[in-house]
């Protein structure tokens, strides 16, 4: 009965998570229709007002108005995530199922991986975003860069099991190519794993795109993200702290939501780790 | 024993070797020529080739490999045109507030999550365990500087309770220092308290359901030494490890930590690096970090032997 419950709990709390990350992608997906005011428009005669009527959020130094500002800054802080999500799995997998495949070549890949795992990861980031200048597409390319080894290693650990199964074995006696086989019969069962690391990895890449903005390292400041809100206003925590604490309501609850959502999926991915774990 | 650690020794040198590559070549990840980016536009084509031949970028490219990785070795890293030092003693003069402050979040850390993951476990499902839970996962989920920017705001602007920011060097004053290190290393050892709480519920849910904490109940002793004496001491074997693997995080964080509260550490010296694109400063501090973490989690993979005899290096 217990344990009955504590499922549903889990269920409930996968649920939330769920709704939360669909919310804010809806509110991604439909940012200029949400957001009341135009996110750049400066109104200087309205700056540092509080939050009330006209501007629920309030509005920053330069009056613009925070609310349509975090909308919109959903938008590049989603889309910067999922970009990096889409890259970094991509890659992983590929590097993973290749090394798990081939023992020749899982030597010299995952030697590199395990070199990049050797740096902290947001120290890594921002090593790379400085040799390749800030910018957004820099961004994706150095985080995505920084995710890699994660799901190489993951998803290896899957293929060096599968690679053993009697129906891979079975297609390599049939003359199937490698490439074949790794995509239509490997890969399904890698599946679930990618998926679970993909939304834990969204959860990070949206906290280090904050991050990096926030040090001036990550997105130009026009911009707005989530990060690059915080970081202009921060000159004004003391006289306007609704310019910074919204937008970080908005990190800490997609964030939250994600990995309620990477939670409740690991538990649907593994039953016996979700026994384990009771 | 002396085996396995020269062993893993061994195996520590091709990971170093990436972690020096990669260094080395992050310089020329940049678009154009590192040199001219890194003097900016107003350089004469004599400060150039004075650069260039300062950082070696003037020979052949194995060249420079090979001389970076003896330098390297020999503990040289580089030599940084803006602060007029090598790169080490720049680093070397500013590790102090980094290492107070990664040792007391790990602290922090330590002292928060591995008592709340054994409640949550003990009290398994009740409000205790939902709620150390909970906590866990905004703990995860919550931007480390935004949580830094607000504690500064409620505890030392509100409340006045500590320095707003800055530092105090150890030899000026020990109160001083873990004074202005206190509010960094909450923000900092948070996240990493999640962690390790996490882990150690998880692991504590395993040993209490092994036989030999039924014996220890059974032999009659009392639930707090069957807990503490018996299930937690094998429960740390699994929270040792993501202690290791949360100092990456923190070593990482710390750069965070430090800009937000103007700590003149290294993840200070390494941001204002990257701003005015000293090169050379960051690749120094980045095979520094790297090589601190891989050898910090070779340490607590020997400690495992003396804590788990079970555990056999063959």
């Amino acid at each position: 009965m217990r344990e009955a419950r504590r499922a549903l709990g889990r269920s409930r709390s996968t649920l939330v998570g769920g709704l939360i990350v669909l919310a804010m992608v809806l509110i991604a997906l439909f940012a200029s229709l949400l957001s009341p005011y135009d996110p750049q428009d400066i109104q200087v005669p309205q700056r540092l007002l509080g939050p009330g009527r006209a501007h629920p959020f309030g509005t920053d130094n330069l009056g613009r108005d925070i609310f349509s500002r975090v909308i919109h800054g959903a938008r590049v802080s989603l889309l910067v995530g999922s970009l990096i999500v889409v890259c970094a799995t991509g890659a992983g997998a590929t590097i993973g199922l290749i090394a798990g495949y081939d023992n020749r070549m899982d030597r010299v890949l995952m030697r590199i991986m395990d070199g990049l795992m050797a740096f902290p990861t947001t120290l890594l980031a921002i090593a790379l975003m400085a040799a390749l200048g800030a910018r957004l597409s820099n961004v994706i390319i150095a985080l995505s860069i920084v995710f890699t080894p994660r799901v190489a290693r993951i998803v290896r650990s899957v293929t060096l099991v599968v690679r053993e199964l009697d129906y891979v074995q079975a297609a390599q006696a049939l003359g199937a190519a490698d490439a074949r086989i790794l995509a239509r019969h490997v890969l399904p069962n890698c599946l679930a794993p990618i998926i679970v690391q993909a939304t834990f990895i969204f959860a990070d890449s949206v906290l280090a795109e904050a991050a990096l903005s926030f040090l001036g390292v990550g997105l130009p400041p026009y911009i707005p993200s989530w990060g690059t809100i915080i970081t202009a206003g921060r000159t004004f925590m003391l006289t306007a702290p609704w310019i910074t604490v919204f937008p970080g309501v908005a990190i800490l609850l997609s964030v939250l939501g994600l990995n309620l959502l990477g939670d409740g999926l690991r538990d649907l991915a593994d039953p016996r780790l979700r026994d384990r774990l009771g | 024993m002396t085996g396995y650690v020269v062993r893993r020794l061994i195996a520590l040198l091709p990971v170093l070797l990436i972690v020096a590559t990669a260094g080395f070549f992050l310089i020329y990840l940049t678009p154009g020529d590192p040199a001219a980016v890194m003097l900016g536009p107003d350089a004469t084509i004599d400060d150039l080739n004075n650069l260039r031949t300062i950082m070696g970028l003037d020979r052949p490219l194995l060249v420079q490999l090979v001389r970076s990785y003896s330098r390297t070795l020999r503990g040289d890293l580089g030599y940084s045109i803006f602060l007029q030092r090598p790169v080490l003693n720049a680093i070397v003069e500013r590790v102090e507030p980094t290492f107070l402050l990664t040792t007391l979040a790990l602290a922090v850390a330590v002292a928060i999550g591995l008592p709340a993951g054994v409640a949550a476990a003990v009290r398994r499902n009740t409000w205790v365990d939902q709620a150390a839970m909970g906590v866990a996962l905004f703990g995860v989920s919550v931007p480390g500087f935004w949580l830094g920017l607000n504690l500064i705001l409620i505890f030392s602007v509100s409340l006045e309770l500590f320095p707003v920011a800055g530092y105090v060097p150890l030899e000026q004053s020990v109160v001083g220092a873990i004074q202005s290190l206190i509010l960094p290393a909450v923000t900092l050892g948070f996240g990493a308290s999640a962690l390790i709480a996490r882990m150690t519920r998880s692991s504590m849910l395993e040993e209490l359901g092994q036989d030999y904490v039924r014996t220890a109940r059974a032999k009659g002793n009392q639930e707090r030494r069957v807990i503490v004496g018996h299930a937690l001491r094998n429960a740390l074997i699994p929270t040792i490890t993501v202690i290791g693997l949360a100092l990456g995080g923190l070593l990482a964080g710390a750069v965070v930590t430090e800009t937000v509260f103007a700590l003149p550490g290294v993840g200070r010296l390494v941001i204002s690096s990257v701003l005015r694109r000293d090169y050379p400063v960051v690749q120094g501090v980045l095979m520094f970090v790297a090589a601190v973490y891989v050898m910090v989690n070779l340490l607590i993979d020997v400690v495992y032997v003396f804590l788990d005899p079970r555990v056999k290096y063959a």
